[in-house]
């Protein structure tokens, strides 16, 4: 039986809310219409607060927390949208763009880009850094995907739905830091890897990076919304 | 109330800018009760003229005479516009970055020419080794991205700048818009 303790009651941007114990952040601030910007969260994937979009405030804490990895406790007063957390949340898409070479004209999800509606719902006009232009691979060896390293934010949730949804794990991350790279099995072109062609990491790719080669120009809507109902279905066998 | 002095400038783009602004239409007559194009690649001048008060930048910064160009524009313009996306992100000008130019010059004017095989080294400008957006260079007041910025954007953010009122980009055009 589940006792008072398991409920938290806290506040979000002033607001009173109550939480179910083991929650996080994110989640209470979502089934309450906050709005937290994310990017590397995916409903359906497991957490790794990675890019820092999701930066909060927490009174009496002088660290920035991310909301989708820090659970909720039980008195916890959260900001979410504090000049301060804008600031960061416009740099980090900013060292985003200026960290490969994002082209949005031509790009297959111009429209449709996570990075692009992020960076436009968070007022960029410009980059004030300047483009590090890396000299990146495009990998076309699969017959009906596109990997292009140009446009890859690296926020692993291809390795993450590959891994955990569809049990193949043919995504991971090479390298460190600034020179991480996804690849494909042990650094094999992902034509000749063991991928089970299922899609999913295009679907939930945020950007352009991984796309379907019967799209063309920017008609390359993707459709993540498919995870919490398979993760559903399969938890209700 | 004189009327403003306009610029348009062409750097490295496509042109699309501009086409987007004549695509304003009948609405440019309107905005020519407040302004003057007074240095534009649809007017006859040929000089950048002295004092301008509101100058549209569309294209990167991509050769030595483009650089020369917008230290120039910056000195003579009170409110320099970053116009479109090539002018703020280097766009598809900036795509040889990370090939250099001598790569991309070798293969156009080489290796894919069937006769004169030559890289044009006199009249054009030497290339620079990075195509830059026009801020790494000078202060920029206002960007208008967009690829290109359509002609409702235009007309809502020219309108606002003339007459000195309230105007929110990020609500008109984006990245690639």
């Amino acid at each position: 039986m589940s006792g008072e303790s398991d409920v938290k009651t806290l506040v979000i941007d002033e607001q009173e809310v109550s939480a179910r114990s083991g929650q996080t952040i994110l989640e209470v601030a979502r089934e309450n219409e906050i709005d937290i910007p994310t990017l590397c969260h995916l409903d359906g994937l497991s957490d790794v607060g990675a890019c820092r979009l999701c930066l909060v405030e927490i009174k009496g804490s002088n660290k920035l927390l991310p909301a989708c990895v820090t659970t909720v406790q039980e008195g916890m007063e959260i900001s979410t949208g504090t000049e301060r957390l804008r600031a960061h949340r416009r740099t980090i898409l900013e060292m985003l763009f200026a960290e490969r070479n994002h082209i949005c004209s031509v790009c297959v999800s111009n429209g449709h880009c996570e990075l692009q509606t992020l960076a436009q719902e968070q007022g960029l006009t410009h980059v004030r850094l300047p483009y590090r232009n890396p000299e990146l691979r495009v990998d076309a060896s699969h017959e009906r995907f596109t990997i292009d390293h140009n446009r890859c934010i690296l926020c692993t949730r291809c390795v993450r739905v590959c891994a955990e949804v569809e049990g193949a794990h043919i995504w991971d991350v090479m390298g460190r830091g600034i020179d991480s790279i996804i690849i494909s099995d042990l650094n094999q072109p992902w034509g000749e890897s063991a991928c089970t062609r299922c899609g999913k990491c295009v679907q939930v790719c945020p950007t352009g990076a991984l796309f379907d080669k019967s799209k063309i120009g920017s008609d390359h809507p993707k459709y993540p919304d498919f995870l919490p109902y398979l993760n559903l279905m399969r938890e209700a066998k | 109330m004189s009327k403003l002095r306009l610029a348009t400038v062409w750097l490295d783009g496509c042109s699309g800018c501009h086409m987007s602004f004549l695509d304003m239409d009948e609405r440019l007559l309107e905005l020519a009760e407040y302004v003057d194009v007074v240095y534009s690649p649809i007017v006859d001048a040929k000089v950048y003229p002295e004092s301008v008060d509101i100058a549209l930048v569309e294209g990167a910064v991509a050769s030595v005479d483009d650089e020369k160009k917008i230290k120039k524009i910056r000195a003579h313009t009170k409110m320099l516009v970053a116009m479109g996306d090539c002018a703020i992100t280097g766009n598809v000008p900036s795509m040889r970055n990370p090939i250099g130019p001598e790569a991309i010059l070798d293969r156009a004017y080489i290796q894919n020419a069937s006769a004169q095989q030559q890289i044009p080294c006199v009249v054009v400008p030497k290339l620079l080794k990075i195509v830059r957006p026009i801020h790494e260079f000078v202060k920029v007041d206002v960007f208008l991205p967009g690829c290109p910025p359509s002609a409702d954007t235009f007309h809502t953010a020219l309108t606002a700048l003339i007459n000195g009122g309230p105007l929110d980009i990020p609500a008109l055009t984006r990245f690639g818009a």
